[in-house]
Parts: structure tokens; sequence; C-alpha cells
């Protein structure tokens, strides 16, 4: 029938139009889905992609969610694509965001109602400690004893989630909560409140981290000679071990710097757009960033980009659910769909096809 | 509280009920990793399996039925994998985690409209004589079919492994692919029927979960079974007895913290509930640790794409 004949440069004219080819067909077999539910799928697909940003009714609400829900994903995807990468694979990032929140979210609330400068600068950093220290633990495990990573972070997200209806349910509790779950709220508390830069923008400090992040990034892994480092891992580790590389300390930092920025992330989330601790506290944002990650090419711009296109799909997810009653498990569909698209479409970006009897 | 009131006898019955779903999705995904492929789908084919085992067992009132519907679920949801990982040759890590997200979404919609619902009847199968023996019969001669089939499945796979020719050769695809390509065997037609198997078997373990365990619809019903079952393999070392008696381990940590949550023991819940994914975690490094004398049981070619070059 066919036959693949490696490309030997990666064509990068390919590897751009990949993505907006998946979205192209996420949405034809998306809409395919949507009509089969019963709703209309050009309205759907309109107002997912169209109207959070450009109708004039919803868009003062849906462009401040863009940036709350972008920046997350943002955060997020641009520390796993590092370690994805270098093939080591943390798709824990949802424990490592639920424990950033709850270590800086402790250690603002043990200090309430002190009102200092100092608190809001620990607590970020609290929170980013919280979610490496999580992440230093499958970081260990595999350099120590080589355990695969993949599973251990992501069982650690089950554990975190436990921890986190422990912490709402228990130690963090707001005394004054008359026994309802959750912690104080955070944006109540003006020495730990990340509120809004702007009012009515949407735009905390997360979302400028999420923005000098995507430069970092882009700094380290295409200006840095440790980019050059964990590419040559993820590409050839045997050429890395002969260019003197020591991979687990590579691996280490793959992991334990995706951990930070899902700790920063979820610190963010929780002093500013979330407000508390509570049991419903995370939405699934690690698990998106995996997708964010891959439609941005595993490169930061990109990423950038893609965090936004996800962020969409999010309040344009919603709003199908109010306005058409589509189900919200709808626009996860719509979301699963668009990876597989992403990763089959590889196959053009690093082969040509050739006929069979063709030479 | 009182640990007198847990009765032994009935710990251990219900521990192989806990353990029939992991038993069943990790021998799947077992001989799919045989092959040489590394699929991380195992917990979005499971709750598919659910969900769809649920709705046809529902809607035609026998289990039995729907556990049929449960495996074609997961093995339907397997082609798709096959098809992007054989045909386009996409990174089998990314592909195994978008088709859990693709999974479970379709899984949540699906299911939407059968929340709450109770699902249909199953009797249990007494073998007779062996069931009437005091413990031992309510331990294990006591279950439904299922369990049954799960240990037969054992059996099966490791004859099939061990002792055919046709288990030799999935084999040799799974240790390496371009030996297994250049003795004429088709890598690709082998691959593609263990991956359209792992998909069915983890389709029947998730849809015992729904039919016959919990008995139950309800949305992420799976929470990481599906994962635990992914470890199951790697602790087994790849093979079928120990994977088996791993099964049970969980299994019997997982009861027992539900016994314990019952019973009222002063031990926080969210506590309990950590315990089984601790214990995964625990059981991979004590494995990990004692196979760095070069005991490994990996597949060569585990997780690499097979790209036909002759």
């Amino acid at each position: 029938m066919f036959k693949l004949i490696p490309r030997e440069n990666v064509s990068p004219v390919l590897s751009l139009l990949g993505p907006l080819f998946s979205i192209g067909f996420t949405m034809f077999v998306g809409g395919i889905l949507f009509y089969f539910l019963g709703v209309d799928p050009f309205a759907a697909i309109k107002m997912i992609f169209w109207d959070p940003l450009m109708s004039e009714t919803f868009s003062t609400y849906s462009i401040p969610q863009i940036f709350i829900k972008g920046a997350p994903l943002i955060l997020i995807a641009l520390g796993l694509s590092v370690g994805f990468k270098a093939n080591v694979w943390n798709i824990g990032a949802e424990g490592q965001y639920i424990m950033g929140a709850i270590f800086g979210a402790s250690f603002a609330l043990s200090l309430y109602p002190l009102e200092s400068f100092f608190i809001f600068p620990t607590m970020v950093l609290m929170g980013i400690l919280g979610g490496s220290l999580w992440s230093m633990i499958p970081a260990l495990l595999k350099v120590k004893f080589n355990v695969n990573e993949i599973l251990v972070s992501l069982m650690l997200v089950y554990v975190a989630e436990q921890l986190l209806a422990l912490a709402s349910l228990g130690f963090l509790r707001n005394p004054d909560g008359a026994g309802f779950p959750g912690s104080r709220n955070l944006s109540l508390y003006s020495s730990a409140s990340n509120s809004e830069l702007i009012m009515g923008t949407g735009i905390h400090l997360g979302v400028l981290l999420s923005l000098l992040m995507v430069v970092f990034f882009y700094v380290l892994l295409f200006r840095h000679s440790l980019g050059f480092k964990i590419k040559l891992l993820g590409n050839s580790p045997k050429a890395s071990g002969f260019s003197g590389d020591n991979p687990n300390k590579l691996i280490f930092l793959c992991l334990t710097l995706s951990g930070s920025l899902a700790g920063l992330a979820g610190i963010m989330e929780v002093a500013g757009p979330a407000g508390q601790i509570n049991i419903d506290f995370n939405v699934g944002y690690g698990f998106t960033a995996i997708i964010v990650a891959f439609l941005g090419r595993l490169n930061p711009i990109g990423i950038f980009f893609a965090g936004i296109v996800m962020a969409l799909t999010y309040v344009g997810g919603e709003l199908t659910q109010f306005m058409l009653n589509l189900p919200a498990a709808a626009i996860q569909v719509f979301q699963g769909m668009l990876l597989f698209f992403l990763l089959s479409f590889d196959l053009f970006v690093h082969y040509k096809i050739k006929l069979k009897g063709k030479k | 509280m009182d640990l007198s009131e847990i009765n032994f006898a009935v710990l251990v019955a219900s521990l192989i009920v806990a353990s029939t779903p992991l038993v069943l999705a990790a021998l799947g995904e077992l001989i799919v990793e045989k092959s040489g492929v590394l699929n991380l789908g195992v917990e979005g084919m499971m709750i598919i399996g659910a969900v769809a085992g649920f709705i046809v067992g529902v809607e035609t009132g026998s289990a039995y039925i729907g556990m049929i519907a449960a495996a074609v679920a997961g093995a339907l949801l397997s082609l798709l994998f096959a098809f992007i990982i054989l045909i386009m040759q996409a990174n089998q890590v990314a592909s195994g985690l978008a088709l859990t997200i693709f999974g479970l979404g379709i899984a949540a919609l699906m299911g939407h409209p059968y929340t709450g619902i109770k699902s249909p009847q199953i009797s249990t199968i007494s073998i007779p004589i062996l069931s009437e023996i005091p413990i031992l019969g309510t331990m294990f001669f006591q279950h439904d079919l299922i369990v049954y089939l799960s240990l037969i499945s054992v059996l099966t796979i490791w004859y099939f492994l061990t002792r055919m020719r046709a288990g030799l050769i999935l084999r040799s695809v799974g240790e390496d692919h371009d030996v297994a390509h250049s003795l004429g065997y088709r890598v690709i037609t082998i691959r593609f029927l263990a991956i359209v198997f792992g998909g069915a078997m983890a389709g029947v373990g998730g849809g015992y979960l729904s039919l016959f365990r919990v008995p139950q619809w309800t949305e992420g019903m799976t929470a990481g079974a599906g994962w635990i079952a992914l470890a199951l393999v790697v602790f087994s070392g790849w093979r079928p007895f120990r994977l088996l008696i791993g099964a049970y381990i969980f299994g019997g940590i997982t009861i027992l913290q539900l016994n314990l949550q019952a019973i009222g023991v002063n031990i926080n819940i969210a506590v309990l509930s950590m315990a089984p994914y601790l214990a995964t975690i625990l059981a991979l490094v004590v494995i990990s640790m004692s196979r760095f004398r070069g005991n490994r049981g990996a597949p060569g070619c585990l997780g690499r794409s097979f790209v036909k070059t002759i």
C-alpha cells in the first residue's frame, strides 16, 4: 500500500500546520458528536471558539475567564513539556497543583489574621515548594531505584486528592464557617490575596508569571546548554551519556521543575480565582495541561497559544452547557479527540509517505 | 471499634471480588506489553467497559450480556489506540494518555442518564461439595461466574505465554520486533491482535466493576483501577501468577481499609482511602529495588514504535 520514509529534518511547515489541522478535524468530528447529542453543531462550535471572544453578551465575562483558565494551563504545560522532551513523563501535575495550593494556603492561614508584606511572597514560595516536594517523590524513586515515574506521579494524584479532602474537612476548615467544608477565603485576607491587578480583566499575578515563564522556558530550551542537554537526553540517551551528562540529574531536574510550576499554578489559583481550599478545588488543569503541552508542540511559544485555545474550549464549553444544554463531558471528549488528531498528525511531520510501486 | 466484627472468611471472599477487575484488566495489559506495546489507556478502556456494560446490562436485564458489551466496548476503544500507534506511528505514552482522557469523557457522556439506576441481579455459583467446606467454601467457592473465569484466564494466559508456539511468537515480537520481522512474523498484525485483546479484557474488568462489584454506575468510578492494573503488570515482572497474587494483595488492602472505615476505626477516612495508592507505590519501589540484579522481565521493545524498513 504505502511506505514510510523518515524525513531527515522535521518539516517546520507541517509542524505548524499539524495543530491547526487537528483543531479543524476536532471541530468537524466534534460537530458530528454534538449533532448526535441533539445540539446544533454550528451553533455549538461557534459558541466554543467565537462567542467567548467576540460576542458582546458573553465576552465581558469570558475574556477574563480565558486569562484565569489559561494561566494555570500554560504554567503547568511549560513544566511538563521540558520533561516530555527528555522522555520523562510526569503525569501527576494535578497532584502537584493541589499540594502547591495546600502548602501555600496552610502557611498563609496559619498566620491569619496577621497583616504583613512578607506573607504573600513567602506563601507563593511555599506553594512552589509544595509542588516541587510532591514531584520529588517520583523523581527520587526514579533516580534511586528506577521506579516508573508515570505510575508513581499518577498514584500521588489520588493521594493528594485525599489530602485535599483532609485539609478542607479538617485542619484547614474555616473555624467561622458554620461547619461547612472549605478553608477561610484567602481573597478576603488582604496579605495573602492574589487579587486582580487590573479590575475586571481577570489578570492576576499568575497570568503575568505565566507570560514571564514562556520567555524563561524559551531561553532555557533554545539559548541555554541545559535545554540542549535535556533535548539530547530525550532524543538519544546514549549520546547524552557519551557527552558526559548525568541522566539522573537531568531527570530529577525535569520532574522537580514541572512540579514547582504546577505548585505555583496551584497557589496562584487558591489565593486568587478559587479563593479557598475546598474538596472540589482541582478541576483537572494538571491533566488538560498534558494536551496543552502537545498542542503547543512542546515549544514554549506554541504552549502559550495552545493554552489560550484550551482555555477557550473550557470557557466556550461552559457557555454551551448553559445555553445549549450540552453535557459537560462533551467538552472533555472534545479535548481528548484533539490530542488524538495531534498525535496522529505527527506521522506526516516525521515521515514522507510514498505509494508502493513508485520509486 | 471492634475488630472481631470483621469476619475473616467473608473478608477473603470480598477481597477476591475486589481484585477481579484488576486481575482481568492487568492480564490484558500483560499480553499487550508482552507484544512490545505500552498502552497507558487501561483506565479509559475500563471505564468505557464499565459504562457500556452497565447500559446494556440494564437495558437487556442480563448482566452477562452486559459483560459481553463491556468487552466489545473496550476492544473498540483500543482499536483507536492500535490505529494511531501502529499505523500513524504516534508516541505510545502520549496516545495512551489520550485514550484515558477520551474514554473518561465518553463514559461520562454515555453514563449520565444511567446514574443511580440499579443493575440487574446476578447469582453466585456455588461449586457443589467444595462450597460446603466451612470457611474455605465461603472464601473461594461461592462466587459469580466472572471470578472463576478470571482464574481460568490466569491459567490460560500462563499456558499460552510459556507453553504455546503462538505465545512464543508474541513474546519474540515484544522482545525484538526487527528480528521477529526478519523471521517473517507480522509484527503489526500480532500487536494489533494483542492490543484488541487487552482492550476487551480491560472492558470486562470495567464491566465487572459496574455490574458485579459496586454494582452501579457513577462517573469516574474506576478511580485509578486502570493505573493500578498497569502497576500490577510491572509488579508481577510480566508473570501471570505473580500478577494474580499481586492483585489479591491490592484487593486485600482495599477491602481492609473499607472494612476499617465501616467499623469506624479511629483513623481518618481520607487517610484510609490513600492506602491502596500508597501500597501501589511501595510495591513498585520494592520490586524495582530487587530488580536491580538484572532479572528484568520487561520486554525488550516495550514502548518502541515499529517502522517497516525492508
